[in-house]
């Protein structure tokens, strides 16, 4: 069975109020208990002992002056206002003198103190309730139960077998537990409406609060995607949710962009080739019917759809480097012998084009990264180098690797023309930007882009600095954490 | 050589069944995974080229069947994916190679014929011999003819691998990821110019050509 509760009780912050409220309630009433408890304890204590202080005087007054002398100061005690309980009787329970009137039967049968509160009443109380005078006071059932109390008392007898009683009334400590009950009650009154205020202020705003971001949230869902999460500016939990619900919404909306950017440049440079590609097979279905000139449209156009394959593959490694997805581990790797690898794979190309490649790198430099990667980033950087330098008078590229304020950079430098334009240098690295310059090199406009994903990647970073002359490729990456 | 292809999509695996034909080999087809287990584990084939993703079951699924019950058929893993993280869980599970979509059908006939030439592998023979060219492979030695070649370290590498494949078509692929241990495709063709360099060393000087070129392949190390 599903206990349904009302809506107001299913806000958190009125369940909250509610358990607070149970359990400060609970409390109060434990303390409460074990003050009232104690002190009742304390008080009963206190009167038995100024009741035995009590019976010990009177005890020597009758040793000292007899009978009377006792009766005397008997009567003298009962007279003051708020005095204790005095009784004093014959050996068969005839009050002689005191203050108490009639008494519960059987409270003087006995000596020592009376195990339980009796009832009893005062001298000079409840006259009007007694109309019809009644001889045996003590045998009497109390009729006016309103001015009967209760009390203790100690019972003792004199040698001459007279019995002496001294009590006191219980009033106070009754008194004192009914203070104490309209304070707890009271108490409580507050706690319960103050809860409720609390929760009628901090709940219902809080609340607000969430409503306004989940509303919020309906809208970006709906389509609103550059809407973001209200920011009070209070700087509370709620402001700091929405802060990092928008940071990741902008890192969404950024890879979304991203993904976007990526179809549309798909669809436009990869459409290029594919029209090329699809209008020579149908010159080679129109044209001359001859084997070679099909072999020929053939390998042309199988050349065509690597030259494709190549482009996707890097487009593709480019949003999933950069969306920082990718299931490439990283790890402790020498940048160095990176470095030296991939120097070692070019060398002989580059000095069949005449360029002289060096990579004066000694020592290692590790960092935590991906051989593959980086050596791909590198061999782009590198071919591009190679590439651009080739007209130079003796052109030559130079790798070096240095470490630096915590960092390790990796340079590429060339003699070559470089690019003189700080506009072009940054565009260099942007997806399918081929510089003017280099239309008429061979390649995809991607080399670069490459290099940018894979460094960020690597949580490093590409430059392209102008070099003297020539352009220098920084490739600056973080040193490995440990060791 | 009998060829087990297990590959759900029925024009390519008809392609390949038809082009393995057309280069003299016997080419089996398994459209799913559990057809393949089945005809792997019966057949006696001597190198299996499983897709990646097949229905009913998955090809790394079906090399670890295979591998756990002591079938050795070296297998080449064609995939879609190409991130070197899913070609070492393709090499993990059991697989010999891995060979990413698209390809060319040369790559993946060469890789095939070395996969089965890997049953009998040179791993075990010290000195490799091709006709008049020896190479030493513990005291790193190249002669030919009688006379000594000095070759750098990776050209040494470069020689070794091309003579363990002597005979057999080694594409630039291959030669970039066994040698240089690389999965990329380099911008300009590094390995041409590596390859012309060793093979100055290894002929200029000599009566025959012994390195050869294959056409829209790749190279071929032969004597003759």
């Amino acid at each position: 069975m599903a206990l349904t509760l009302p809506p107001i009780m299913r806000t958190t912050a009125a369940r909250l109020s509610a358990l607070y409220f149970i359990l400060f309630a609970l409390c109060a009433v434990l303390l409460v208990f074990y003050m009232t408890s104690l002190s009742t304890s304390m008080l009963a204590t206190q009167t038995m002992e100024t009741i035995n202080e009590e019976v010990q005087g009177l005890d020597r007054a009758y040793r000292r002056g007899g009978l009377p002398f006792l009766v005397r100061v008997v009567e003298q005690r009962s007279r003051q206002p708020g005095a204790n309980l005095y009784l004093i009787a014959d050996a068969n329970g005839r009050i002689l003198t005191g203050n108490v009137e009639s008494l519960e039967p059987g409270v003087l049968e006995t000596d020592g103190w009376t195990g339980t509160p009796f009832t009893y009443q005062r001298y000079g109380e409840g006259i009007i309730e007694r109309r019809t005078p009644n001889v045996n006071e003590l045998e009497a059932p109390p009729t006016a139960t309103e001015t009967r109390h209760a009390a203790i008392a100690l019972v003792s007898r004199l040698p001459n077998q007279m019995i002496v009683l001294v009590g006191r009334d219980l009033g106070e400590p009754e008194r004192f537990r009914a203070v104490v009950q309209r304070a707890l009650i009271f108490a409580l009154s507050i706690m319960a409406v103050g809860g409720l205020l609390i929760w009628y202020f901090v709940g219902r705003r809080a609340l607000k609060r969430i409503d306004s971001i989940s509303d919020a949230g309906k809208r970006i869902m709906g389509g609103d995607l550059a809407g973001r999460l209200p920011v009070t500016g209070a700087g509370d939990e709620f402001d700091r949710l929405s802060e990092n619900l928008n940071t990741m919404l902008t890192r969404i909306s950024g890879l979304n962009e991203g993904l976007k950017q990526v179809s549309d440049n798909i669809a436009h440079d990869l459409k290029t080739p594919l029209t090329r590609l699809r209008n020579r097979a149908e010159a080679a279905l129109a044209g001359n019917p001859e084997a070679e000139g099909y072999r020929e449209a053939l390998e042309a156009t199988i050349a065509e759809s690597d030259r494709l394959i190549k482009t996707f593959n890097a487009i593709l490694m480019i949003s999933r480097l950069e969306a920082g997805y990718s299931a490439e581990q990283l790890s402790q790797i020498d940048l160095a012998a990176a470095a030296r690898d991939v120097v070692e794979l070019y060398e002989p190309a580059a000095e069949e084009v005449g360029v002289k490649l060096e990579a004066p790198v000694t020592g290692s430099f590790i960092v935590d990264g991906n051989r593959e990667l980086i050596g791909q980033a590198l061999s782009n950087i590198v071919d591009n180098a190679i590439k651009y330098s080739a007209g130079a008078a003796e052109p030559t590229v130079r790798v070096t690797v240095e470490r630096k304020d915590g960092a390790i950079s990796l340079k590429v430098m060339d003699n070559g023309p470089g690019i003189p334009d700080p506009t072009d240098r940054d565009r260099a690295t942007e997806r399918f930007v081929r510089l003017e310059q280099s239309r008429s090199q061979p390649g995809s406009g991607l080399g670069l882009s490459l290099a940018k994903a894979v460094m960020k990647f690597h949580a490093g970073r590409l430059e392209l600095l102008p070099g003297s002359p020539g352009l220098t490729v920084v490739m600056t990456f973080p040193e490995a954490r440990s060791g | 050589m009998k060829i087990l292809i297990v590959e759900d999509d029925r024009e390519a695996a008809d392609y390949l069944e038809k082009a393995f034909a057309e280069a003299g080999h016997t080419a089996h087809v398994a459209r799913d995974g559990e057809t393949g287990f089945a005809l792997a584990d019966s057949g006696d084939y001597d190198v299996m080229v499983v897709d990646r993703m097949l229905p009913r079951r998955d090809g790394l699924s079906l090399i670890a069947g295979l591998r756990s019950r002591g079938n050795t058929t070296p297998v080449l893993i064609l995939s879609a994916l190409g991130e070197v993280d899913d070609r070492v869980t393709g090499l993990r599970a059991g697989g010999d190679d891995y060979l990413t979509k698209p390809y060319a059908f040369s790559e993946l006939l060469a890789r095939v014929e070395v996969l089965n030439r890997r049953a009998s592998s040179k791993e075990a023979e010290t000195v490799y011999r091709t006709g008049d060219l020896e190479l030493d492979r513990l005291s790193h030695t190249v002669k030919r003819a009688g006379r000594e070649i000095t070759l750098q370290p990776r050209e040494f590498r470069l020689l070794e691998y091309l003579m363990r494949h002597a005979g057999q078509v080694v594409t630039r692929t291959m030669l970039l990821e066994n040698v240089w241990d690389y999965h990329f495709d380099p911008q300009t063709n590094v390995i041409d110019v590596h390859v012309s360099r060793l093979r100055g060393k290894i002929e200029k000087g000599f009566d025959s050509p012994i390195l050869h070129t294959v056409r829209g392949a790749g190279y071929m190390l032969k004597a003759g």
